[in-house]
């Protein structure tokens, strides 16, 4: 059969089972959107920035496990969709991004709305491609999704000329696809993973310390499974949140810059680590120098290899989908009469008890002014910790991630990696759309909801419940914070000057806005917007804007060098 | 410490790009970089001497397998190995030192290729050591331009480098 360009795009993007695309039409993706105009299997979801097309295809990933996908024009339509590919490419989401192109006998002569789409996002991608010959474009649509999506996930992009969208060629999906160049491993080895298990049996201060990867590869059963076989304490990382239940005894809280005091103790004096999924991010273990101090056996299972030894020297390393290994040690453990020393793993736990002695994430509940933790728990206890949370980047986003704590995977959307202001709403959308019916909140600041409040638009067009749980210190809080503790109170551009009243501004773009000053306002107020289910609600709390985020391991400093809220 | 990667890619556009651009983002060094389609045109094999310690080899080689266009990576110090590199050097040859560059030329097994009244341009090939060696051993003044095109290297013996 054949199919213009354009029509083979959107039969692959129904072949693939594509609910969705997020995105925003212009002269290269005319084709294309004719296309989409003429077939209803496909919706799409037409943004107000192309950012913001990234981010929700991400969002609708990362709350799904589905590959996202985003459609955008050349030139201004790609380069403002960078942020959201780095987004994504930072913390591993599969998506894939469509690119329109001038056509291709334009390519290289400064068109109009040209750009060197494959060049600009070449170091922010999994891989890209462009499509020069009509006769390619299926099977590399089909690539694209299958790059995504296995090995270590990502974004892939698409790049295809307007030309190529006009021309035909005989269209028929593939299957499968093969690729001599591409083989993840995933099959990991077995010797190793034996040797994994006998050290986390002899391990007299054991630890885990779960990330993204766990989350990702859907492996959050299998790892709750070992963790509660063993006995062992659990640490999720910023991307793991949800990776092991936050209710249970065995989780220590979040590890890291922002960690609990008992998490980065147990890091770092723990005699047996078992990473999962994680890479020792610097905002996770500190200066590695002095994480390096104290002597440690490190087991680490990721389905990159590039990610082992890369930032710390591990002993045991295991490359292979992170589901499938803990599967296997599972496995090996139960038919093995040996288990870790109880009389040991209880002093271990003494330590670790001590350590919880110190209610790190203690604050003032007498405040006038409403402190932001307690705008968080309040919303926690309200849905039951069942709600999608969004974030976008800042204190409010430590403060979310520490005080709500996540059950299940997949209901934490953060920008961990590349820590993008303005993620917030956009992945909310994306969040909303895939789980119909869902509590989704966005917790965000009044600086970072700025950088996406277009959007509001397109939740009143597609009429998406979202709470919007704003922080509002008047101040870039993050960055205010480290200018108290290491510029001498510098308070350089850090304050947020002629805010808009978020109330009006919500109405205005035809939701309901409510402003919250007390701090015996916040449950009502949260009941109250969870309750309108058809609208979405800005909740505008005005927060104490002195507040800080605590413990606080300082930029360079080892993991046990933090600062905490009671020695202030 | 110096190694020499070889890598079997995809002869694609913008492989190149990928290899090199990795390089760079990462902050890792090219001392010199080859490429060229190899007796399957749908396959490019690239030659890149880089240095650092064994923890940044590392990281490099699986940076490079990372890499969705590259088929295989070998670091062909691990093992024995043959390496040569190409120069041509146009050096001034008048007067006294006419015969002397020739001479300098033969003990380095160099050819000359071209010839002027002033000038010789010379071939040399070998592994890198050897052609800096000849650029030492004649004086700095009399070399007019050189090009070189960085080493190209192939494992001994059985070792083969093939998908």
């Amino acid at each position: 059969m054949q199919l213009t360009g354009a029509e083979i795009v959107i039969r692959c993007l129904q072949e693939e089972g594509v609910e969705y695309v997020f995105g925003y039409p212009g002269g290269a993706v005319l084709n294309i959107y004719d296309e989409l105009f003429k077939q209803d299997k496909v919706k799409h979801v037409l943004v107000r920035h192309e950012q913001a097309a990234a981010h929700a295809a991400d969002g609708y990933s990362r709350s799904s496990n589905k590959v996202g996908v985003a459609l955008v024009t050349s030139g201004p339509g790609v380069t403002n969709a960078v942020t959201g590919i780095a987004t994504a490419y930072m913390d591993s989401i599969p998506m894939v991004v469509i690119t329109g192109q001038v056509p291709t006998h334009a390519i290289g002569q400064d068109a109009f709305q040209e750009c060197d789409t494959v060049g600009i996002t070449r170091p922010c991608v999994k891989h890209n491609f462009l499509v020069k010959d009509v006769n390619d474009l299926a099977l590399t649509i089909k690539k694209a999704f299958y790059l995504a999506a296995t090995g270590r996930p990502g974004p892939v992009l698409v790049d295809i000329p307007k030309d190529v969208t006009q021309a035909t060629a005989e269209f028929s999906y593939p299957k499968t696809v093969s690729m001599r160049s591409y083989s993840p491993v995933t099959k990991a080895h077995s010797g190793q993973i034996k040797k994994a298990v006998s050290l986390l049996l002899e391990a007299k201060r054991p630890m885990v310390y779960a990330g993204g990867g766990v989350v990702l590869n859907d492996a959050a059963a299998q790892l709750t499974r070992l963790v509660r076989l063993l006995g062992f304490p659990c640490t999720n990382t910023l991307m793991g949140l949800g990776g092991f239940p936050g209710t249970d005894p065995q989780f220590t809280g979040m590890p890291g810059m922002h960690g609990t005091y008992e998490s980065n103790m147990a890091m770092q004096h723990c005699d047996v680590l078992l990473a999962v999924g994680a890479r020792f991010d610097d905002r996770v273990i500190g200066n590695p120098a002095h994480f390096a101090r104290n002597e440690r056996k490190i087991i680490h299972v990721d389905i990159d290899p590039s990610s082992i030894s890369k930032r710390v020297k591990v002993d045991v390393p295991i490359v292979g989908y992170v589901g499938d290994v803990l599967d296997e040690m599972v496995k090996i453990i139960e038919s093995s009469p040996s288990r870790p020393d109880p009389a040991t793993l209880k002093a271990w736990w003494g330590e670790i008890k001590e350590w919880q002695r110190k209610d790190c994430l203690k604050y003032d509940t007498k405040s006038k002014l409403i402190k932001p933790q307690f705008v968080v728990q309040k919303l926690y206890e309200l849905t039951k910790g069942d709600a999608f949370i969004t974030s976008d980047v800042g204190q409010h986003q430590m403060w979310a991630a520490q005080y709500y704590k996540f059950d299940k995977p997949r209901r934490w959307i953060n920008s961990g990696g590349l820590g993008t202001m303005g993620f917030g709403l956009p992945s909310a959308m994306g969040t909303q759309l895939v789980n119909p019916g869902a509590t989704v909140a966005c917790i965000t600041g009044e600086a970072s909801i700025q950088m996406s409040i277009h959007e509001l638009s397109t939740c009143r067009q597609y009429r998406l419940p979202i709470k919007i749980v704003n922080l509002n210190n008047r101040y870039m809080g993050m960055v205010r914070q480290w200018q108290e503790f290491f510029y001498g109170n510098r308070y350089s551009e850090s304050y947020v000057d002629a805010l808009p009243d978020f109330v009006k501004l919500a109405e205005a773009y035809g939701h309901v806005g409510m402003k919250i000053e007390k701090p015996g306002d916040v449950e009502g107020a949260l009941k109250e917007a969870l309750k309108q289910t058809e609208r979405l609600v800005f909740l505008d709390f005005i927060t104490d804007h002195k507040e800080n985020v605590f413990p606080m391991v300082p930029g360079g400093k080892g993991l046990t060098e933090m600062i905490l809220a009671e020695e202030l | 410490m110096r190694h020499i990667l070889s890598i079997l890619s995809e002869n694609e556009a913008g492989a190149l790009s990928r290899i090199s651009g990795l390089f760079s983002a990462r902050g890792y060094n090219i001392d010199s970089l080859t490429v060229a389609p190899t007796e399957d045109p749908t396959m490019s094999r690239f030659t890149i001497v880089t240095t650092g310690t064994d923890d940044i080899i590392e990281q490099i080689t699986k940076q490079l397998n990372k890499l969705v266009d590259v088929v295989k990576v070998v670091d062909l110090t691990d093992g024995n190995h043959i390496e040569r590199e190409l120069m041509l050097v146009k050096v001034r040859a008048a007067g006294k030192d006419r015969d002397e560059m020739k001479r300098l030329a033969d003990i380095f097994r160099g050819r000359v290729l071209d010839v002027t009244d002033k000038s010789y341009t010379i071939e040399l090939t070998g592994t890198s050591e050897k052609l800096d060696a000849f650029l030492q051993a004649i004086e700095p003044g009399v070399i007019l331009e050189t090009v070189r095109t960085g080493a190209s290297g192939i494992g001994r013996g059985e070792r083969v480098l093939r998908v």
